[in-house]
């Protein structure tokens, strides 16, 4: 089992159709592995161990997932966004490696002997090279096939792997080989190195369609690539749907994407505000809420087009919230919440959410397994189901602020807050305090020209909620910091309260 | 027909056509999987035999094939002339999924 099988099925059935497009070139299905082919025997004769990549969107971002699939040695794409000290401390990790880099990369690596840097251009020329063998990849399951680096709020990024069992699991399990049509395409414009991305490789090469790629996401080149190449599908994390919709609303219509007919989105929490603009503004586009994690080869849970319209239009108030549930499990894997202390509770009850399934890796390289004795996987993520299976997040575990013994989840106090018809965003994190251990905080930005007292917002939560809810300490920020997949940093925010 | 083992991520081939499949899920146990009415082979072993037109149905790329109670579960990798079965029994093609498209 290699995941490499998915690009020799797509090359087989459709090898004439276009794989991918990025700016003016465009490769096929049979290029493409062609090209992986070629890269594969350079890594091969070669003594890399992994091979990284530490560039924006491309062509060589799906040459080179399939060509260390076939090499048989992991992928692993690197955030190009870290400081220079963090990209080589990650490069040091990975040595002996091939780094594929484009020239703004490549002038903050550190020369290493055991890493040999190549140009993006010098590895799209890699020399093709028909009559010869196709490299024969390991068969191992249990192969690592793709490391990534997750972003820790604490001590140094951990090394997530995703073996080929865990990608081919999610793939075989969520997407029907060949189910694109002719002219679909899909427009990605995550970066390579979040899970996201290498699942839109994955998903797009097994379903054969048109992968179009943006380097970097603004809502104007979004919307210049979805145009120009009539793009039928794309997934977006909130802040760029967000962008996306103002954009739009404010340039005209949304007729300039006749051919847009799916949008899904993740990645972080989806304002209200947006996905009901979205809806709006696109009446005729399936929307689609995906949830899932880098542990979890992407998707879990999903919130389908048919829910979206049923919550849009339903009078049940239990139907209606369910839009801003994360959807239900998707086959492939079970969903249980259990308390603190491991045990499953029942519908409507608040707990971590537990994933289990073939695609749930659960492992990183230093900590090993985290999975317990019946394959069960704890993300972190609070969480409650409905009584249909629906899912509704509540912010991450680490994220709850104890306040004198009571658990308080930051997403309550935050959806009271952005209620407020002055408050364009706002973010609760704990802030330190002698009489309860831990209190509230809220930094919050307020809508242009308009105006909140801090004592107006705090009477606010005190009636929704209660007063162990109302934030001690209410900062007014220009905007809040959120990493480029559309995560809020309460990291950062926290410590401008003084907290290390 | 001889019996083998299968296991999740094993990959065969058929003997008489064009056809290989990869295991998805097996139940434990010895089974005899063939193709066109001869045992599949290994990947790389040589194809030899002919196709038995009783049994040359097709199997198609992309399609998962299952038995009766979905114990086990095969995927194309590769389409042939040949039927899938499983200790003499044809596998039948697995539904579709109707998943809204996440990627």
């Amino acid at each position: 089992m290699n995941i490499s099988t998915i690009l020799d099925m797509a090359a087989e059935a459709f090898g004439d159709r276009t794989a991918v497009i990025a700016g003016d070139s465009r490769l096929t299905y049979a290029e493409l592995r062609q090209k992986a082919h070629a890269a594969a025997r350079v890594l091969r004769d070669s003594d890399a161990k992994y091979l990284a990549l530490l560039d924006v969107n491309s062509p060589a971002a799906p040459i080179a997932v399939f060509a260390a699939a076939y090499a048989g040695i992991p992928y692993v794409p690197i955030n190009y966004r870290l400081t220079r000290d963090e990209i080589n401390e990650l490069v040091e990790r990975v040595a002996p490696a091939l780094l594929i880099a484009n020239e703004e990369t490549r002038a903050r690596l550190d020369a290493r002997a055991d890493v040999q840097v190549m140009s993006r251009e010098a590895f799209l020329a890699l020399p093709v090279d028909d009559s010869a063998e196709p490299p024969q990849p390991d068969e191992d399951p249990r192969a690592v096939a793709v490391q990534l680096f997750t972003s820790g709020t604490t001590g140094k990024p951990k090394a997530a792997i995703l073996r080929h069992e865990n990608l081919m699991s999610y793939i075989v399990g969520t997407v029907e080989f060949a189910c694109a049509e002719e002219d679909d395409a899909v427009l990605v414009s995550v970066p390579p190195y979040h899970v996201a991305g290498i699942s839109a490789v994955l998903s797009s090469t097994y379903a054969c369609r048109r992968m179009v790629q943006i380097e970097n996401f603004d809502a104007a080149s979004w919307i210049e690539s979805a145009e120009r190449e009539q793009v039928s599908n794309a997934f977006v994390v909130p802040t760029m749907l967000s962008r996306i919709v103002e954009h739009l609303g404010e340039s005209g219509s949304a007729s300039r994407l006749p051919k847009l007919r799916s949008l899904a989105y993740g990645g972080g929490k989806m304002p209200q505000t947006t996905i009901v603009s979205a809806m709006r503004l696109f009446p005729a586009v399936d929307f689609t809420n995906a949830y899932g994690l880098t542990e979890t080869s992407s998707t879990i849970a999903v919130l389908g087009p048919d829910d979206h319209r049923a919550a849009a239009s339903s009078e049940d108030a239990d139907v209606q919230r369910r839009l801003i549930s994360v959807g239900r499990a998707t086959g492939a894997v079970e969903i249980e919440i259990r308390d603190d202390d491991g045990r499953a509770v029942p519908p409507n009850t608040a707990g971590l959410v537990y994933v289990r399934g073939g695609q749930v890796s659960g492992e990183y390289l230093q900590q090993g397994s985290l999975l317990d004795g019946e394959g069960w996987f704890s993300t972190r993520d609070r969480g409650w189901l409905d009584v249909e299976g629906y899912l509704f997040l509540d912010g991450r575990a680490d994220d709850v602020i104890v306040r004198g013994g009571e658990n308080i989840s930051p997403g309550e106090i935050e959806d009271v807050l952005l209620g407020h018809p002055a408050v364009a965003d706002a973010a609760v994190v704990a802030v330190p305090d002698e009489q309860w251990g831990e209190g509230v905080g809220a930094a919050v930005v307020l809508k242009p020209d308009a105006r909140a007292s801090a004592q107006e917002l705090q009477e606010l939560v005190k009636t929704r909620l209660r007063s162990s809810r109302v934030p001690q300490t209410i900062v007014f920020r220009d905007a809040l910091p959120y990493n480029e997949t559309g995560k809020v940093l309460r990291r950062v925010i926290r410590q401008e309260f003084g907290k290390p | 027909m001889s019996k083998i083992a299968l296991k999740a991520g094993g990959r065969f081939k058929s003997a008489v056509c064009d056809a290989q499949v990869m295991v998805i899920k097996a139940p434990a146990g010895e089974y005899s999987l063939a193709c066109g009415g001869a045992d599949m082979i290994a990947p790389t072993a040589a194809a030899a035999g002919t196709l038995d037109s009783a049994l040359s149905d097709g199997t198609l790329i992309g399609k998962r094939y299952v038995n009766a109670d979905e114990s086990l579960e095969l995927l194309c990798t590769k389409g042939g002339k040949g039927t899938l079965t499983f200790d003499g029994t044809p596998l039948e093609v697995k539904q579709a999924k109707q998943l809204p498209s996440s990627d």
